[in-house]
């Protein structure tokens, strides 16, 4: 079988692209934000009381195990083919990475730092924001970068039920038997999971200028 | 003045950190706490500003018993320093050191020059301001830590093993920097250490505290060096008690002799060792009976300044076993042998 490569399908489909990358770049970094948003206070709770740490442990690490298919398939019911049947299980695998490191990088500020800022008079409240959250951040962003780069990956089993931003590509490539938009949606994936990357790490160095040459030595 | 009643610290567990503590700190001095691991120095030190409650007995901080205040704001009106600096490694220098200004709601460019000051004071540079604790020196950061505890000027300073971390001569720099600060700035401050030498350099007075936070002697340097209370102060103190008494001894009291010292060009006289002088009376050279040549002088003291532990330093290096005692002019006055610098220690203590 020899493949029909018709590289100009790329030129007259631009519109499309450029809307299917938009959306896979909503799908993939909608949970990362929830995720986040419900990690940290989660996280919080943890560090606060340890007793429910197992606990919330085991339960995100059983929701990570779940197929994400099954996930879909499950949402259509309530969600129906919106954005919301791939962004909700994608929240939820975000969280089970998030919160580990949520608390970690909580649990990484040294005993001396947190006694010092105790010591010179800071509430509890000021402590955590002015003290402690930022001194997570490092760590905090660790998880960020591994929970952007596997959302942007797994957004494409979307497809299989219709919402999938690049997802797309690899369906209709395979229906057509035709190799173009498999290959274009690869690299826009790729591509798109490496300057997510790297936009992090960016965001990060400026988060935290204090730790930059601190990192590069270790 | 910073005054404990019968306290008390038992943890929940049964141990007993401090056990029925009643102690004066004085205002304007150094108390310093000393003792082995386990002896509840530093409890005793964070029940001050509230970082541990005592189970029983009572605080009080110029009258006001401690309880009755809010633990964030007495924190702030206690200067805290504590082992490796305790910096924010998120913020630079500038910022650790305006950290309670900023807490007390402080305008921010006051804060600011507040903090600028206090560098100058610790005798840091203003280029270090913008830096980050991690690009600075154990050393530097334990001066930015003293000037962050400075910082809202409180009246009282707790320092927790503050120099432990730094190798011994930054130490020493260190705790030379303490003693010029408080000189000027007489704080009441609480030191806490495990060094002996450390306690009894620093200390106006000296708390020793015995495992099970019990106090084995509260007195000045001098007196515990002296007249340890028992033998656990004693053998805390160490074998060299009695040298480290001459540091509390001043020299004035010293016999000076002359006989030995003769100006330069002129034969000396005696059978043994000679100071040869110059026009000045400045220290040229010893002179043996019998040898050509001179030779270097060593280390000499200022009579009436420096202590009876540097005249015997002088002695112990001069080829001659005899110390070079001079004036602040560094002009000589004359000679002293040893067993007359130590002849002070068989004296009974002096009261200082």
């Amino acid at each position: 079988m020899t493949w029909d490569w018709r590289w100009s399908w790329i030129g007259s489909h631009v519109d499309l692209l450029g809307q299917l990358l938009g959306q896979h770049i909503y799908l993939a970094l909608t949970p990362v934000l929830l995720g986040l948003a419900i990690s940290l206070p989660l996280g919080l709770c943890c560090v606060r009381w340890p007793r429910i740490y197992p606990v919330v442990l085991a339960l995100t690490s059983m929701l990570y195990a779940l197929p994400s298919l099954a996930l879909f398939v499950v949402l259509i019911q309530y969600t129906g083919f919106s954005g919301w049947t791939v962004i909700i299980p994608l929240t939820v695998y975000t969280l089970a990475v998030l919160v580990r490191n949520v608390v970690d990088g909580l649990r990484s500020v040294p005993d001396h730092v947190r006694q010092a800022a105790v010591a010179m008079g800071f509430s509890a409240a000021r402590r955590l924001v002015q003290v402690e959250l930022p001194m997570a951040v490092p760590v905090v962003f660790a998880g960020l970068r591994v929970a952007t780069v596997a959302n942007i990956s797994l957004v494409s089993i979307g497809s299989l039920i219709g919402i999938s931003g690049l997802g797309q590509l690899f369906v209709d490539g395979i229906q057509r038997d035709f190799p173009t938009p498999i290959v274009v949606g690869i690299v826009l994936t790729v591509a798109l999971a490496v300057l997510a990357d790297l936009a992090l790490v960016l965001l990060q160095r400026f988060l935290t200028p204090w730790s930059r040459t601190r990192r590069a030595r270790s | 003045m910073i005054t404990f009643s019968e306290v008390t610290k038992r943890y929940p567990d049964g141990t007993v950190a401090v056990d029925d503590l009643s102690l004066e700190m004085a205002a304007g001095k150094i108390t310093v706490l000393v003792g082995p691991s386990g002896c509840g120095k530093t409890t005793t030190l964070r029940m001050i500003n509230r970082m541990v409650e005592p189970s029983s007995g009572s605080i009080r901080l110029d009258g006001e018993p401690i309880s009755a205040a809010d633990p964030p704001a007495l924190r702030r009106r206690i200067g805290y320093v504590i082992q490796h600096g305790g910096l924010f490694p998120h913020r630079t220098v500038v910022d650790n050191v305006a950290t309670v200004p900023h807490l007390l709601g402080w305008d921010r460019r006051k804060a600011r020059s507040r903090a600028m000051e206090l560098l100058e004071l610790v005798g840091l540079p203003a280029s270090f301001a913008k830096r980050y604790p991690y690009q600075l020196s154990g050393g530097q950061q334990q001066r930015v830590g003293v000037a962050r505890a400075l910082a809202a000027d409180p009246p009282v300073m707790l320092m927790d093993e503050p120099f432990s971390a730094v190798d011994p001569v930054v130490r020493k720099s260190l705790q030379e920097e303490l003693i010029r600060l408080q000189a000027e700035l007489h704080k009441t401050i609480v030191f806490v250490t495990h060094d002996i030498d450390e306690a009894i350099r620093l200390g106006d007075r000296v708390c020793v505290l015995k495992v099970g936070g019990r106090i084995g002697q509260y007195d000045t340097p001098a007196n515990l060096l002296a007249a340890p209370a028992d033998e656990f102060v004693a053998e805390f103190l160490g074998e060299d008690r009695g040298l480290r008494r001459l540091s509390f001894l001043g020299s004035e009291g010293l016999t000076l002799v002359t006989d030995a010292v003769v100006a330069e060009g002129t034969t000396p006289a005696g059978s043994g060792w000679s100071l040869v002088v110059d026009a000045d009376l400045r220290p040229v050279g010893w002179s043996l009976a019998g040898e050509s040549g001179l030779r270097p002088c060593e280390h000499s003291f200022t009579v009436g300044v420096d202590s009876l532990r540097s005249a015997l330093d002088s002695a112990a290096l001069n080829p001659s076993g005899l110390a070079i005692g001079v004036d602040a002019q560094g002009r000589v006055l004359g000679l002293v042998a040893q067993p007359e610098i130590t002849r002070g220690l068989r004296l009974p203590a002096a009261a200082s």
